[in-house]
């Protein structure tokens, strides 16, 4: 029975880690196929190799992770399957889609939701035409790296306040969300400086962040929900990941 | 607080905010985001041309939703299958 379950576990992680791969980033945030200059392209990609190889370390870590922590890596995998496929309506009258990444980055960290991310955004570039492969280090970088590490360092900061682990994740989810686009559109005024980078980054802020604020509070609501039910059922494991602290 | 009832209370107030802007902004067009970024830029520059293409492309809307779809579902099952295993009874037995 153990070893059958031991079985079942480790391929559902290595399932989900393969039903990433067609993921459909629609409409919002990717950077278009072509839309980057080459030297930008280029740069993107080379910040994001080391992020990546430490990511690919730590996921084979956690790979050999015990009790039901491989499981886990496989819900933060299906989380952000699933939220990168709803094309959200937003008060501005235009769609997004949120990215799902905060919670794996609580969970197992930063640097495992890169390899998570990429995986996603490579097989989009080339089987839906969303992002590109040319934007793909770029595209990387805000939505894997990004992201996922100012959600990681908020749980964090609010943790050592003391905040309630509901809030801690809400804000964690949201602020990571809202990131991954204040990014995105740093990376386009950079490519695109109209009267100065300043006045492009406005520019592109004003259309990604309004749009993109209602969705990233349904992204952390969410997280909150998925987060409360694995406090009270996985104690031991996120005890052992170091998201929460031992019961005194 | 059950944690049942929390979580319903978070999922109402999760479907008021996706439910809000369908309701109050009915003559929208809800089009994507990024088609607006596209825009900007060619307010920006007039002459740019994306300078690569991708190689595939789904060939009409259905067909893009229908991998929309395919990936919810793929996801929706794995996300039910996982927390099954996390909160069931016979796994806590099996720990204890």
């Amino acid at each position: 029975m153990f070893l059958a379950n031991k079985k079942t576990k480790l391929s559902v992680a290595a399932l989900s880690t393969l039903l990433l791969l067609p993921a459909t980033y629609a409409s919002a945030m990717h950077i278009m196929e072509g839309y980057l200059p080459l030297p930008h392209c280029v740069a993107w990609g080379a910040v994001c190799i080391p992020f990546l190889i430490f990511g690919g370390i730590g996921m084979q870590k956690q790979m050999r992770g015990e009790g039901k922590v491989k499981i886990l890596l496989a819900l933060s995998g299906a989380f952000v399957f699933i939220l990168s496929s709803l094309k959200i309506p937003s008060v501005t009258g235009s769609c997004s889609h949120p990215t799902g990444t905060g919670l794996g980055a609580i969970l197992f960290g930063p640097s495992v939701m890169s390899i998570l991310g990429i995986i996603v955004l490579l097989f989009q570039a080339l089987l839906l035409a969303h992002g590109g492969l040319t934007t793909l280090g770029a595209n990387t970088f805000s939505m894997a790296i990004a992201g996922p590490f100012v959600s990681f360092g908020i749980f964090k900061l609010m943790k050592k306040l003391k905040a309630p682990s509901g809030l801690a994740v809400f804000l964690a989810a949201t602020i990571g969300d809202l990131f991954t686009y204040c990014v995105t559109s740093a990376q386009l005024a950079l490519a695109f400086p109209d009267q100065g980078f300043f006045a492009s980054l406005i520019k592109f802020m004003g259309i990604f962040a309004p749009t993109q604020l209602p969705i990233a509070m349904a992204e952390g609501l969410l997280s909150v929900i998925i987060f409360n039910i694995l406090e009270k059922n996985c104690r031991t494991e996120l005890t052992a990941l170091g998201v929460i602290k031992k019961e005194a | 607080m059950k944690l049942w009832i929390k979580n319903t209370i978070l999922a109402v107030l999760l479907v008021l905010i996706i439910a809000v802007p369908l309701l109050f902004k009915g003559g929208s067009e809800f089009g994507g985001s990024d088609g607006e970024a596209e825009e900007a830029i060619s307010e920006i520059d007039e002459n740019y041309e994306p300078w690569f293409e991708s190689f595939y492309e789904p060939p009409s809307s259905e067909i893009e939703s229908l991998f929309f779809c395919i990936q919810s579902a793929i996801g929706a099952g794995i996300v039910g299958f996982a927390l099954g295993r996390i909160t069931s009874k016979k796994n806590k037995e099996e720990k204890a």
